[in-house]
């Protein structure tokens, strides 16, 4: 048995269960949820406002989790805003940024991307009559480099991508990326999407040179409802608050109001405090494994599977993304025959207990434009997951034969 | 519970009315997008009853032999008697139960005649 299994109680209870969906959402180990219930169990209170001793405490466990994070990806600490998660940091730096897109501008994103880092941009443009350019990706589903180059000029304001995409499994070339595109225009901004990056790479947004990045905790060991918008601290300076109201603000007036320093001015409102400070126990629990250990464990997971899959059913599965192990990250996205995807996960989950996902995984514009297909089953492997959750998985695959075919 | 039973399967590997009817009085499509089924039906309506139908479409076991069972149960049946039909009585056409997830697939077919029969063609 895998040896982190035993720090998951879900896991520990469940020996018949593989689950094998941490793409969409990862599990908790049990220090993460301890520390959710120390908080509401020993000093539960709201956060910044309170003088008496329990909200003076939850206000430093909130903020010890700021510093972690900022440690975690090479920013400081006021760089570093909470938000629910990935697709609010998104929304946040897309609405944020919308008055310095004009009509003349373009904004550049890819076909690989999650829906939350595709509509906002789409709406934006389209409000303000900008062009929105998708880049293309080639039959391995690697971003076609020469086209990201071509679709980059001097009116591109926000070029926007993701890290790992969560359907295809690319791997992007982020610092090269972002290297290039400054080379053709000095002044466009760089979002960054790491939702699928930040739970397997090590983050250095110093050494990305990006200018803002988001991520979410529950797809990296952590609560759900906690995220991250990085931003270097004069790009965050531009990010007009979409938010307004408690804690966010210096001093308001019957007239006008004027704003809190950063992060400050970027967090109105009650946050998810337990979730917050819950979260840098997660971070905790990933540096004690280990990057180059995570990615060690998922590649040879990878490498096994696309094995496993290859003997046993030869052309009969399609797997989607790059061919080389080293090239994809733990998500494996597939079709099986003529089987619909949704039957699939239901005879995997029916018979074997096997957890996957199936559909688009809310990338539609990849499936439908550049995939044509009309849905994908994908499976996804974690520091958890070990060889026999594979094999379970080929079990059932075979079932599925055995009960449709 | 087992959901791929013997009158699902039947139904999934030799689905009925998939040929195309000539002239149809009534035409729509509707789709599924979390999971990316798509289904269209036509109709020949007379007398205010149905009298011919044909589906078409991409989707899972559930979804097909709904389209399937649920065409053969509302021929000849008046327009009246269809729009009436709920989820219910889906659930008692398959003979199963279903999670809320494979639900919708059952539901896209109902839905999708529905909807058809408001859509007259010209
Ligand atoms: C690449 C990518 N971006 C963004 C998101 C959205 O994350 P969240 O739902 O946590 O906001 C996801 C989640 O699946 C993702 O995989």
């Amino acid at each position: 048995m895998n040896n982190y299994k035993k720090d998951f109680t879900i896991l520990r209870n469940n020996p018949e269960l593989t689950y094998l969906d941490s793409t969409a959402s990862s599990l908790t180990p049990d220090s993460v949820v301890e520390k959710i219930n120390e908080y509401y169990k020993n000093y539960r209170a709201n956060i910044a406002r309170g003088v008496y001793k329990t909200s003076e405490q939850a206000t430093e466990e909130y903020e010890k989790t700021r510093q972690k994070v900022a440690n975690f990806i090479n920013a400081a600490e006021k760089e570093i805003v909470f938000t629910s998660g990935t697709t609010m940091s998104l929304n946040m730096i897309a609405y944020g940024l919308s008055n310095l897109v004009g009509e003349n501008n373009n904004i550049v994103t890819t076909a690989m991307e999650h829906h939350a880092n595709f509509i906002p941009w789409q709406q934006l443009a389209k409000n303000k009559e900008a062009e929105f350019r998708v880049t293309n990706i080639d039959k391995q589903g690697r971003l076609d480099l020469n086209d990201l180059k071509n679709k980059v000029d001097k009116n591109t304001k926000i070029l926007t991508f993701t890290y790992v995409s969560n359907v295809l499994g690319t791997i992007n070339p982020v610092k090269e990326i972002i290297q290039e595109v400054k080379k053709i225009n000095p002044e466009i901004i760089t979002v960054v999407d790491a939702a699928q990056a930040s739970p397997h790479l090590k983050l250095d947004v110093k050494n990305l040179d990006c200018d803002f990045l988001a991520f979410s905790g529950h797809k990296m060991l952590g609560p759900t409802g906690v995220g991250v918008l990085y931003g270097k601290i004069e790009k965050l300076k531009l990010l007009k608050p979409i938010f307004t109201g408690g804690e966010m603000i210096s001093e308001v007036t019957c007239q006008a109001s004027t704003f809190a320093e950063l992060p400050h001015r970027l967090e109105a409102g009650t946050p998810n405090i337990a979730g917050a400070i819950a979260f840098k126990e997660s971070l905790k629990y990933l540096k004690k494994v280990g990057f180059e250990n995570i990615q060690k464990h998922e590649q040879k997971l990878v490498k096994y599977t696309f094995e496993k899959m290859k003997n046993e059913f030869g052309d009969d599965v399609k797997i989607f993304g790059p061919e080389k192990v080293e090239e994809h990250s733990g998500s494996i996205s597939f079709t099986f025959k003529k089987y619909h995807p949704h039957d699939i996960a239901a005879i995997l989950d029916q018979e074997k207990n096997v957890c996957i996902r199936v559909g688009m995984h809310c990338a539609m514009p990849l499936h439908r434009e550049f995939l044509n297909v009309h849905a994908t089953a994908r499976l996804s492997v974690y520091l958890y997951n070990d060889k026999n959750d594979i094999d379970k998985f080929i079990e059932g695959l075979k079932r599925i034969e055995e009960i449709l075919g | 519970m087992n959901i791929y039973q013997e009158q699902i399967l039947e139904h999934y590997h030799n689905p009925l009315n998939q040929k195309k009817i000539k002239n149809p009085t009534h035409k729509s499509c509707g789709n599924n997008s979390s999971c990316g089924d798509s289904l269209c039906i036509d109709l020949k309506i007379e007398d205010d009853k149905i009298k011919e139908i044909s589906f078409s479409g991409e989707g899972c076991a559930i979804s097909q032999a709904t389209a399937s069972m649920l065409s053969e149960e509302v021929k000849n049946k008046k327009i009246d008697f269809v729009k009436k039909l709920n989820k219910n009585d889906i659930l008692k056409i398959l003979e199963l139960e279903l999670s809320p997830a494979r639900l919708k697939c059952a539901l896209l077919s109902l839905e999708t005649l529905q909807k058809t029969l408001e859509n007259e063609t010209k």
